[in-house]
């Protein structure tokens, strides 16, 4: 628990000083979703329904550059090594990276999704507890994989390819679950959401726990 | 032992699969003679489905007791898994673009194996991309068990996509589509036929990679003793 919360101050440390994962995280995801309205063009009425799929989409691809980001960082100088040399449990490792992401992962919500709300006439301010839900089950989900298989792709060739193309079709739940809980919390509550918070909740335990269990195995040498 | 049964009796079921698709089998009433590829999409999911268990089996047994012989296994069933699984992708569209007059729809059944290809496709492009290390295998071992745990939530998730629209595919294959036995019969054999086939590839391709890891040693053998030699 200790070393989790050292690992945590230490990546947000980094963090704030180089400021490197966040400022492209930011300047990606508001790219994103400029490419995605000029793609598709929507009249002022068709806007808002088009909102939950590009804030996902954005979301998903945005992540999965930024956390391979931290992960390389670690490569640098060899730095994951050490880490591991630590008398210090892998679990651990990786719920302080973990942690890591999920904070870095919070502030791009929270610039995306106001600029989301602006650009696609979406009113955010009524719906905003049941969205906060939404994106926090969404974000867990992704962030839990995500930080499991970037450990993988960093370490093998073709790297850049190699975490979308293993991420993508392994994080449809989230996407789907993201979309369709956010069309119905926006629609009108969480009650039209339940089936796909389901799926959101089902996701994040299994894979939480699963990559808490199976990342000792990723890094051990 | 195996590789003495498994050729003989995959090839008498295949004869009799064909045997039975082809001659006995009535022709069906409203879809016609397209309905007889059926017998193979049906089985070629199934062995799909049986290899994409059977990877997450082996992986499991990697991850737990490192034998080199699950790491094999499970790298033969995800190659074979995703040869069946692009036969199903194949058959399913010829069937469907004279049925649904598209060849393709969202439908959750349709949509969830076009991501569990991907899945495996990944999977096989991790192993190619990572080359003969350990390391690698257990990567591989990792994605192995993740891929099927995901499998049931996948499920679930696709069926949110476009609400409960009624799935053509389960309404055939229970009550309305096979109502003469011997459609069933042939399904059963086709099935077994491809069954018996997938696991003689599996067998096959687990063999040629132990084979070729032994050719490797051996070739790294050869060349420290000539480079001791000279």
């Amino acid at each position: 628990m200790r070393a989790a919360l050292t690992i945590l101050r230490k990546d947000l440390r980094i963090e704030w000083r180089t400021k490197e994962s966040l400022s492209s995280f930011v300047v990606l995801g508001v790219l994103l979703l400029v490419v995605f309205t000029v793609a598709h063009d929507p009249t002022p009425a068709e806007a808002p329904a088009l909102a939950p799929a590009v804030l996902w989409v954005t979301f998903v691809f945005t992540g999965i550059l930024g956390i391979q980001r931290g992960f390389l960082l670690e490569r640098e100088h060899d730095c994951l090594a050490g880490l591991l040399t630590a008398p210090v449990d892998p679990a651990a490792i990786y719920a302080g990276k973990l942690a890591a992401n999920l904070i870095l992962l919070g502030v791009l919500q929270a610039i995306v999704v106001p600029l989301i709300g602006l650009l696609f006439h979406v009113e955010l301010g009524a719906v905003l507890p049941g969205l906060v839900l939404v994106l926090l089950l969404g974000t867990l989900g992704f962030a839990a994989l995500a930080t499991l298989f970037a450990a993988v792709a960093v370490r093998v060739r073709a790297r850049e390819v190699m975490l979308p193309l293993l991420l993508l079709p392994l994080l449809v739940p989230v996407l789907v679950g993201g979309v369709k809980a956010t069309q119905g919390v926006l629609a009108g509550g969480l009650a039209g959401a339940a089936d796909a918070l389901g799926v959101l909740v089902a996701f994040d335990v299994i894979f939480a726990t699963a990559g808490w269990l199976l990342f000792p195995y990723v890094v051990r040498d | 032992m195996l590789d003495r049964v498994l050729p003989p009796l995959t090839g008498a079921a295949m004869l009799l699969a064909l045997w039975l698709v082809f001659m006995v089998v009535p022709t069906e009433a409203q879809m016609g003679v397209v309905q007889r590829i059926f017998y193979f999409h049906v089985a070629a999911a199934w062995a799909a489905f049986l290899c994409f268990f059977a990877v997450a089996a082996a992986s499991a047994a990697y991850l737990w007791r490192g034998s080199a012989r699950a790491d094999r296994l499970a790298l033969a069933a995800a190659e074979v898994g995703v040869l069946f699984c692009t036969l199903v992708l194949v058959t399913g569209p010829i069937w469907a673009r004279p049925i649904w007059g598209v060849w393709w729809t969202w439908d959750p059944r349709l949509t969830m194996t076009v991501i569990l290809w991907a899945i495996y496709a990944a999977y096989l492009m991790l192993r190619a991309f990572g080359g003969p290390d350990e390391a690698v295998a257990r990567y591989a071992a990792v994605l192995g068990l993740v891929g099927t745990l995901d499998i049931p939530v996948i499920h679930v998730s696709v069926r949110l996509l476009q609400g409960m629209h009624p799935s053509v595919l389960a309404d055939r294959g229970g009550q309305s589509g096979l109502a003469d036995p011997r459609m069933r019969a042939a399904l059963w054999v086709s099935s077994l036929a491809v069954l018996l086939l997938a696991g003689w590839l599996v067998a096959l391709r687990a063999r040629s990679e132990r084979l070729g890891g032994e050719v490797a040693a051996l070739r790294r053998l050869a060349e420290a003793r000539e480079g001791g030699g000279t």
